[in-house]
């Protein structure tokens, strides 16, 4: 331990103790400021109130606002990304079709979907798809319907209130959507990387393009591209913070809720940038983790 | 079964790509059991002949039926004629994310529809005709050059086809297991298989084909029984490629 440290310090030069006090002072300053100038009282006491609060009622303790939405942003990303590697990999085969029309179409939703913002591609997906389709599929009644039900807890478990069911499949739906152009890429980029001896040998045998994709090419392609998609995962994690503005109760969402409540600006945000850090960090760190040689199964 | 029954019926075909022909009216028939090796500098278009055989390539002209199937843009025949031709490559083309196992059942489980029991006990039988049956739960991978090779061969005779079709199938090989796997095609010509080759092992086709053709720019330029080929061609460009390789 010593020589750790001894052999930190070594490495240590002037230059770095002046980096980090220039640091130190910017940071004090903009303190300060905020305490002083725009009379700003921290009031950290209030956020863990907000994680978890204790239920009278019921005599336990329970999530408040941000564990809420926290664990509603976790249910929205699982489940968007789940319906985002299906459709990626629908798009990502469409994309290397034979057929012109096919190959034009996948094309055409990608480079929609890379040259919009992406706030307007979700409030377009939301007004002119998922709104629609929850209307027509009348999946409002239907949730009603189960949230009034005893027992709705295998339901509750996997999407919360059942009551909020239409927004968080919305939400779903809208970031799935949006990913998927994404996640078709990479997809893409997996089948192509797969030398062509692989297609010719499963022809050969006589395969359709259907099986020589499901048994030959796609279980290579998606081991290949195992490490961006759980990035993709990462970013869409990040990305999900979006659907707050279609009104899904996620921890974006959440967090302007308790700010127009309690006026605590700073804490509010600084909290819930230290969740989605947490959140994106660590999955980051136990996928490079996975990926080290030797561990996952690399062939 | 007769003997002169022509399996695989080439009539004056053409192959282009883009604007190079590669093919300039190749006519060549093979019988049932028939063995045919096909020689050539590279480039004469030998591995685009054969691959236009399962269609690997599509010919632009002329005719070519396989097993009665005339070969054209349907796709149910080509699938039809794709499962009576094995094909052998040069790169082994291996599925590396499948047990060698594995690699010899996808076929006749997902292709001819054979139930999974029978599919490995005939992938056993035909990993035994090769000689490596110990491989059967490795990968690929873990295997030598010459071992892919006969896995390679094996899974193509798992579909049980009648025709087999190799594309340079020793050219990859380190020498010394380049034997092992002409042994096991040998042994196969001796079974009765009807046989196409492209192949520079002189010695394995003077020992085993029916029938040798010399090909040089797209074109067939001898067609001879190897007892002929090998001691008097009539084609002088023949003669002098023959020097060549057999020169060491």
């Amino acid at each position: 331990m010593n020589n750790k440290l001894h052999s930190i310090a070594k490495r240590l030069h002037w230059m770095d103790g002046v980096i980090v006090a220039v640091l130190i002072l910017f940071f004090g300053y903009i303190w300060v400021q905020i305490g002083d100038q725009l009379n700003y009282k921290w009031r950290w006491g209030l956020i863990p109130n907000y994680m978890f609060r204790y239920d009278e009622e019921r005599e336990r303790w329970v999530a408040n606002l941000l564990v809420q939405g926290l664990i509603t942003t976790i249910r929205v990303c699982i489940y968007a990304s789940i319906l985002a590697v299906i459709l990626g990999t629908l798009l990502g085969m469409a994309r290397v079709a034979k057929n012109l029309t096919i190959r034009m179409l996948a094309r055409t939703y990608l480079e929609i979907l890379r040259n919009i913002p992406p706030v307007v591609v979700i409030f377009i997906f939301f007004f002119f798809l998922s709104e629609q389709l929850i209307t027509a599929l009348n999946i409002e009644s239907w949730a009603r319907g189960i949230a009034r039900q005893e027992n709705n807890a295998v339901w509750e478990f996997f999407f919360g209130d059942m009551r909020r069911f239409p927004s968080i499949i919305s939400g779903v739906i809208v970031l799935a959507l949006f990913e998927s152009a994404f996640v078709g890429e990479i997809v893409r980029a997996g089948i192509e990387a797969i030398p062509r001896g692989q297609q010719e040998a499963a022809r050969s045998l006589g395969m359709s393009w259907i099986a020589e994709m499901r048994y030959i090419i796609l279980p290579q392609a998606l081991r290949k591209v195992l490490p961006p998609l759980a990035n993709q995962f990462i970013s869409l994690i990040k990305d999900s913070a979006i659907i707050s503005l279609i009104s899904v109760q996620e921890l974006t969402y959440k967090a302007v809720e308790l700010v127009s409540t309690t006026r605590a600006i700073f804490e509010a945000w600084i909290s819930v940038a230290a969740m989605y850090f947490v959140l994106c960090f660590s999955l980051s760190m136990l996928f490079s983790y996975l990926e080290r040689p030797g561990k996952a199964a690399a062939r | 079964m007769p003997e002169d029954t022509p399996i695989i019926e080439i009539r004056n075909l053409d192959k282009f790509f883009g604007a190079f022909q590669a093919l300039t009216d190749v006519s060549l028939t093979v019988h049932i059991g028939e063995k045919v090796v096909i020689c050539g500098p590279s480039g004469s278009g030998k591995s685009t002949l054969i691959r236009c055989v399962n269609r690997l390539e599509e010919h632009s002209g002329g005719h070519l039926i396989v097993d009665g199937i005339e070969l054209n843009d349907h796709t149910r025949n080509i699938r039809a004629v794709r499962m009576e031709v094995g094909m052998v490559f040069q790169q082994f083309n291996l599925f590396p994310h499948l047990t060698v196992l594995e690699n010899l059942t996808v076929g006749p489980i997902r292709v001819r529809k054979i139930p999974k029991a029978e599919a490995i006990s005939r992938a056993r039988k035909y990993l035994d005709r090769v000689h490596i049956p110990e491989q059967a739960d490795k990968y690929p991978a873990q295997l030598s050059g010459g071992q892919q090779q006969r896995v390679a061969i094996a899974r193509s005779l798992c579909m049980e086809p009648r025709i087999m079709l190799f594309d340079e199938p020793t050219s990859a090989l380190d020498p010394e297991m380049i034997n092992e796997v002409l042994d096991v095609m040998t042994e196969l010509a001796e079974s009765g298989m009807t046989m196409i080759c492209v192949t520079h092992e002189m010695g394995f086709a003077n020992k085993v084909a029916d029938k040798m053709v010399f090909m040089e720019d797209g074109k067939i330029v001898e067609i001879a029984p190897p007892s002929i080929f090998f001691t008097k061609p009539k084609n002088p460009r023949c003669q002098a490629f023959l020097d060549q390789i057999l020169e060491h």
